[in-house]
C-alpha cells in the first residue's frame, strides 16, 4: 500500500542507496589499507540494508546490519588487528597491470552474461499479486511472514543449519588454536 | 509401507487372510541366509594342534581341513589323528537354518488353509509391492502371485526343504563350513520361492538365475578339490545356455504381446495365431531354458557331475526343487504351450528320449549317487512328457511324487554314505564310500534305511499302491489318450504326424519304466542285499544314521507310500478322486482343454484297465529281471573290479557325450581364445600398435606388455600439471573462466 | 523495482569477482567473496518481493552460512599466517604439483 501511495519516495531512495552501494564497493576494492577496505565494505552493507527495507524485507534489512555489518565485519576487523595487518602495505597489493586488465575484461564479460540472463522469462503464474509481501508485513509484523515458512516448510534446513554452525564453531576453534600448546603436552 | 493389495479390480477373496503375508514366505529363508552368512564370516574354526593343516605337509593347498564325505576322488584326510571339530556356532546355525524353513512351511500351511477356506478361486491373488521397471511401454512390477499352482510348489519346496535341512543338521555336523552350507541352502530356498511366487516372467527369471547361482555355490561347496569346483562351473555354464533361451523367449513375448506378467500374457495370448511361428518359437525357446535347468537332452550333462556336492544338496536341488523349475515353467505357461502343438510335440519327444537315454546309462553306473542322478534326469523326462502333451496335472503330480521318493532315495543314500564314511574313517581306508561295489548286505546294519529305500524304489518303479505308480500311470495314460485325440496328434512335427510321435513316445516311456525298475532294483540289490564287501574290520562300524537323519526319511517314506492319494484316478476310488486335478483346474484347465480339443478326453473303462495292467506288468517284470539276473555275490570291491567291456563300457562311460561336447565345443572355443584372440589379436596387433604410437626410446621394450610413458601421455601430463600450481590466484581464475563458460551456455540458449 | 535490483546486484557481483582476481591480500579476497554473497542476497530479496517470501528465507540461510564460512575461513587465514607470516596469496603455493 505504501508503495502505491509514495512511489517516488521508494524509487528515488532505492537509486540513491544503490549508487552509494556501488561506489562503496568500488572504493572497497581499490583501498590499500585493509582497515579502510573493511570500513568501506561496511558502508556497502548499510546501503544494502536500506535497499532491503525498501524492498519490503524489513527483517532481512535489520539482520543484515546486525549480523553482517555488526558481527561478520567485526570479526574481520578483529583478525586484521590480531595479525597486525592494519597498515597500508608497502608493496602494491594488487597484481600487475596485465592482471587488472584481464580481470576487467572477465568482469565485463560476466556482467554481459548476467544481463543477458535477466532477460529470462519467469512464468507469469508464479508471480504473486502486487504488494503481497508488504501486506503480509503490515498484517503480521515484520518477522512473522518469514518465521512461518522457516519453521514449517524449511524446518529441516533450519535444523541442519544449526548443525552447520556447530561444526563451524568447532572448526574455527580447532584451526585457530596455537600449535605450541599441542606440543607442550 | 510398500505393500499394496491386488491389482485385480476389487479385493480378492484372499486379501486380508493369511495370504497377505505372502511376502514373508521368501523373506524367512533370506533372513536365515543373512544370519547364517554373518556367522560363517566369523572365523570360528581354530585348527587344533593335531589338525592336518597345522602339522602335516601332505595337505598343502587345502584351505580347510575337509572331512569330505562326498568326494569322488579321494579324501581330504589321510592321517591318523585329527579329532573332528565342529564349527563353534554350529548349534546356533542348526536352529536358524532349519528353523526358518519350518517357519516358512508353517506359514505356507496357514496360507494353504486360507486358500481352502476361500473355496473356488478363479483368479490369482497378486500382491504388488512396487514398480520395478517402468520403461517405455514395459511395466514390470515387483509382485508375487499366489494361485493353486504356486501353492503346490511352495508346499513342496518348504516341506521337503525343511526335512532336508533337518537331515543336513546330522549329515554335515562335522563340516568346518557348517554355517556357510546352511546360508547357501537358505539362499537357495529363497530364490526358489521367488521363482514359484513371481507374478511375471522377469521375476521368475530372477529366481531362475538365483537357484542356478546357489546350485553352483553348493555343488562346488568343497571347492578345494578341483573336480568339485569344475562341476560347479559346468553346471552354471550349461545352465547359462538355457537361460539364453529363456531370455529370447521373453523378448519375443514382449515384442509380440507387450506384456510379461502372467495375468496379462494369459489374457492376451489369444491374439497370437494358433500354432503360428511366433508362439511356437516362444515355447521352444522357453523349452531350451527348461532343457538347461531341468537337465534334458542336450543340456543334461551337468546333473551327474553335480553329485560332487553334499548329498542333501543333491536331494534338495537336483531332485526335488530346482530341476523341477522347468516343469513348473511349462505348467505356468500352459496357455502358450497349448497354442503351439509343434512345440508340445518337441517337448514330448525330447522328454521321452531323455527318459530312455538316461535310464540306459543308469543301468551301468556304480556310484550310488550317479545312479540316482541319471534316474532324476529320466524322471524329469517323464514330467516333460506329461506337460508337453497337455496333461499338466499329470506332470505336476509326478513332480510332487518324485519330490517325495527321489528326496527319500537321495537322503537314504546319504545315510548309507555316511555309514560307509564312518566305517572307512575308523580304519583309515581310502576306498570310495559311494561305490556300490564296496557296499552290499547293508540290510543287516541299516534296516530302517533299507525298508524306506525299498518303499521309494517301489514308488519310482511304479508298483501299486505306491505314489509313483499313480503319477507315472497318469502320465503314460494321458499320453496314450492324447496320442489318439488332441491338437498335438493332429499336428505335424517335421513332417511326421503328431500321433505317431506320441505313440512312439509312449513306447519309449514304457521302455524307460522297465529300465527304471531294473536299475533301481539293481541299486537296492547291490547296496543292501547279498554279502558285504566293505571289509572285515569296517563292517563292524556300519550302523544306522542318527535319528535326526532317519526321521525325515520316515516322513518322506510315508509320503512316498501314500502320496498317490493326492490324485487318484476314477478307476481306483479308494479315496477322493482327482483331488490335485480339481485343485489345479483354475490354473491349467483352460490350456489342457485347448489341447484336447475343447472337451476332456475320456478313456473307456477297458482301455484304462489295460493301460494300468501294462504299466504294472512292466514294473514287476523289471524288478523280477533284476532279481533273477543280478548276482551280487559275484561282485568284488571297486578297487579290484575288472574294467567294463563292449556295450557295457559305452553305458558306463555315458555314451561319451561329455567327451563329444569337449571335443566339439569346448576345445574349439578354448583354441580360438588362446590361439587367435590372445596370441593373434591381443599380443600381435594391439601391443604392436601401442608400441608404435607411444614408445619413446627410453622405454625398454618389454615383450607382451603395453608400454607406459611415451610422448603422448607425457604431453598430456605436462598440461595437467600446470593446472595444479598450488596458487590460489590461478585457481580463482580457472573458477571464473569456468563460470563464464557455464553462464555462456545458458545465455545463448 | 525488480529490474533495478538485478542491475545493482550484477554490478556488485562483478566488482566482487574483479576483486577476487586482482587482489593479493587474502583477507581482502575473502571480503570480496562476502561482497558477492551480498549481491546475491539482493537478488533474492528483489525476487522475494515479486514471487513470495521464500526468497527472504533463503537470504536468512545465506547469511547463516556466510557467518559460518567467515569464521572458519578467518581461522584458516590465522593458521596460515602463523606458518608463513604473510597473507600474500602469491606466496602460498605449498599444494603445488
Amino acid at each position: 500500500m505504501v508503495h502505491n501511495e509514495l512511489p517516488l519516495f521508494y524509487v528515488f531512495h532505492f537509486y540513491l542507496f544503490g549508487v552509494i552501494a556501488i561506489a562503496s564497493a568500488l572504493a572497497f576494492v581499490t583501498r590499500r589499507s585493509p582497515v579502510a577496505a573493511v570500513l568501506w565494505l561496511v558502508n556497502t552493507m548499510f546501503s544494502l540494508a536500506a535497499m532491503y527495507v525498501l524492498l519490503d524485507a524489513h527483517f532481512i534489512g535489520v539482520i543484515q546490519v546486525l549480523v553482517y555489518a555488526g558481527a561478520i565485519m567485526v570479526v574481520f576487523l578483529f583478525v586484521i588487528m590480531l595479525l597486525n595487518l592494519g597498515h597500508a602495505s608497502e608493496i602494491n597489493d594488487a597484481r600487475g597491470l596485465g592482471w587488472k586488465l584481464a580481470a576487467g575484461l572477465v568482469g565485463l564479460a560476466l556482467l554481459a552474461q548476467v544481463f543477458a540472463l535477466t532477460r529470462a522469462q519467469v512464468p507469469e503464474k508464479l508471480a504473486l499479486p502486487e504488494n503481497t509481501v508488504a501486506n503480509q508485513v503490515a498484517a503480521q509484523g515484520a518477522i512473522a511472514p518469514i518465521a512461518g515458512p522457516l519453521f514449517n516448510q524449511y524446518l529441516l534446513a533450519f535444523e541442519v543449519t544449526s548443525v552447520l554452525l556447530l561444526a563451524a564453531v568447532v572448526g574455527a576453534v580447532v584451526l585457530g588454536k596455537r600449535r605450541e600448546s599441542a606440543h607442550a603436552r | 509401507m510398500l505393500l499394496q493389495e491386488a491389482v485385480t479390480a476389487g479385493a480378492h477373496p484372499l486379501s486380508g487372510t493369511a495370504a497377505s503375508y505372502l511376502w514373508l514366505l521368501p523373506l524367512l529363508p533370506l533372513l536365515g541366509f543373512v544370519l547364517n552368512g554373518l556367522l560363517s564370516l566369523i572365523p570360528a574354526y581354530h585348527a587344533g594342534p593335531a589338525d592336518p593343516q597345522a602339522s602335516h605337509d601332505d595337505h598343502a593347498g587345502a584351505p580347510e581341513p575337509m572331512h569330505t564325505l562326498d568326494e569322488t576322488g579321494g579324501g581330504g584326510h589321510g592321517d591318523d589323528h585329527h579329532e573332528i571339530k565342529r564349527h563353534r556356532y554350529a548349534g546356533l546355525v542348526s536352529i536358524i537354518g532349519p528353523g526358518v524353513l519350518i517357519a516358512a512351511f508353517g506359514l505356507a500351511l496357514a496360507i494353504f488353509a486360507a486358500m481352502r477356506g476361500v473355496g473356488e478361486m478363479h483368479t490369482p491373488f497378486v500382491q504388488r509391492y512396487f514398480t520395478w521397471m517402468p520403461v517405455g511401454d514395459l511395466y514390470i512390477d515387483a509382485a508375487f502371485q499366489l494361485d493353486q499352482l504356486s501353492m503346490i510348489m511352495v508346499l513342496i519346496i518348504t516341506g521337503v526343504g525343511a526335512l532336508i535341512h533337518l537331515f543336513s543338521v546330522g549329515y554335515m555336523q562335522d563340516d568346518p563350513g557348517y554355517p556357510r552350507y546352511f546360508a547357501y541352502l537358505n539362499l537357495f530356498v529363497f530364490f526358489m520361492l521367488v521363482l514359484v511366487l513371481g507374478s511375471s516372467y522377469p521375476i521368475l527369471f530372477i529366481g531362475w538365475e538365483g537357484v542356478g547361482l546357489c546350485s553352483y555355490l553348493l555343488i562346488g561347496y568343497w571347492f578345494s578339490e578341483k573336480a568339485n569346483a569344475d562341476a560347479g562351473k559346468k553346471a552354471f555354464i550349461v545352465n547359462r545356455i538355457g537361460d539364453f533361451g529363456f531370455l529370447i523367449a521373453m523378448f519375443l513375448l514382449f515384442s509380440n504381446i507387450g506384456r510379461l506378467d502372467f495375468v496379462g500374457v494369459n489374457a492376451a495370448a489369444s491374439q497370437l495365431q494358433f500354432g503360428g511361428v511366433v508362439v511356437t518359437a516362444i515355447c521352444l525357446f522357453f523349452f531350451l531354458g527348461c532343457a538347461g535347468k531341468s537337465a534334458q537332452i542336450p543340456l543334461y550333462v551337468w546333473l551327474p557331475d553335480a553329485m560332487a556336492g553334499p548329498t542333501p544338496v543333491s536331494a534338495l536341488i537336483h531332485a526335488a526343487t530346482m530341476v523341477t523349475a522347468g516343469v513348473y515353467l511349462i505348467a505356468r505357461s500352459n496357455v502358450l504351450f497349448s497354442m503351439a502343438p509343434a512345440a508340445g510335440l518337441t517337448v514330448v519327444l525330447v522328454g521321452a528320449l531323455t527318459a530312455v537315454f538316461a535310464a540306459s546309462i543308469g543301468l551301468k553306473q556304480w556310484d550310488i549317487k550317479k545312479v540316482l542322478a541319471y534316474s532324476t534326469v529320466s524322471q524329469l523326462g517323464y514330467m516333460f512328457v506329461g506337460v508337453g502333451s497337455g496333461a499338466y496335472v499329470a506332470g505336476m503330480f509326478h513332480l510332487m511324487t518324485h519330490a517325495f521318493f527321489k528326496a527319500l532315495l537321495f537322503l537314504g543314500s546319504g545315510s548309507v554314505i555316511y555309514a560307509m564314511h564312518a566305517a572307512y574313517h575308523a580304519t583309515h581306508k581310502h576306498d570310495d564310500a559311494q561305490d556300490m561295489r564296496n557296499m552290499g548286505g547293508l540290510k543287516a546294519y541299516m534296516p530302517t534305511t533299507w525298508m524306506l529305500m525299498w518303499a521309494a524304489t517301489l514308488a519310482i518303479a511304479g508298483v501299486p499302491p505306491f505314489s509313483g505308480f499313480f503319477s507315472k500311470d497318469e502320465i503314460l495314460g494321458s499320453l496314450y489318450l492324447r496320442a489318439g485325440h488332441s491338437t498335438l496328434a493332429d499336428a505335424h512335427w517335421l513332417g511326421i504326424p503328431g500321433s505317431a510321435i506320441m505313440y512312439f513316445a509312449y513306447v519309449l516311456g514304457l521302455a524307460a519304466a522297465f529300465m527304471t525298475a531294473v536299475y533301481m532294483t539293481r541299486m537296492m540289490i547291490y547296496t543292501f542285499h547279498g554279502p558285504n564287501r566293505t571289509g572285515e574290520v569296517e563292517r563292524g562300524h556300519l550302523r544306522e544314521a542318527p535319528w535326526i537323519m532317519t526321521g525325515p526319511l520316515v516322513v518322506l517314506g510315508v509320503l512316498s507310500v501314500f502320496g498317490g492319494w493326492f490324485n487318484l484316478p476314477a478307476l481306483i476310488p479308494v479315496g477322493k478322486v482327482g483331488v490335485l486335478e480339481h485343485w489345479l483346474e483354475p490354473v491349467v484347465g483352460a490350456g489342457a482343454l485347448r489341447v484336447t480339443g475343447g472337451a476332456p478326453v475320456e478313456a473307456s473303462h477297458g482301455t484304462e484297465v489295460v493301460l494300468i495292467i501294462v504299466a504294472v506288468v512292466i514294473a514287476l517284470a523289471g524288478i523280477a529281471l533284476a532279481f533273477a539276473r543280478l548276482k551280487p555275490a559275484t561282485l568284488v570291491p571297486a578297487a579290484q573290479a575288472p574294467a567294463e567291456h563292449g556295450f557295457e563300457k559305452v553305458l558306463a562311460d555315458k555314451y561319451y557325450v561329455d567327451e563329444l561336447y569337449d571335443a566339439g565345443i569346448v576345445e574349439p572355443v578354448v583354441g580360438v581364445s588362446r590361439g587367435l584372440l590372445w596370441r593373434g589379436v591381443d599380443n600381435g596387433v594391439i601391443d604392436r600398435l601401442t608400441r608404435l604410437l607411444f614408445q619413446s626410446k627410453d622405454d625398454d621394450a618389454a615383450v607382451g606388455a603395453v608400454p607406459m610413458g611415451g610422448w603422448a601421455s607425457r604431453a598430456v601430463g605436462y598440461l595437467g600439471s600446470q593446472l595444479q600450481s598450488g596458487r590460489v590466484g590461478t585457481y580463482a581464475w580457472v573458477l571464473v573462466v569456468g563460470v563464464l563458460f557455464v553462464l555462456g551456455a545458458f545465455s545463448f540458449k | 523495482m525488480l529490474a533495478e535490483s538485478l542491475f545493482f546486484s550484477a554490478v556488485l557481483f562483478m566488482i566482487g569477482v574483479v576483486g577476487v582476481l586482482t587482489r593479493r591480500n587474502a583477507i581482502i579476497v575473502f571480503m570480496c567473496v562476502e561482497l558477492m554473497l551480498n549481491a546475491v542476497n539482493l537478488t533474492f530479496v528483489a525476487f522475494a518481493q515479486v514471487y513470495g517470501v521464500a526468497g527472504q528465507v533463503f537470504v536468512f540461510f545465506v547469511m547463516t552460512v556466510a557467518a559460518a564460512e567467515a569464521a572458519v575461513g578467518l581461522a584458516i587465514i590465522i593458521a596460515l599466517f602463523r606458518h608463513k607470516q604473510t597473507v600474500d596469496l602469491s606466496n602460498i603455493n605449498i599444494l603445488k604439483g
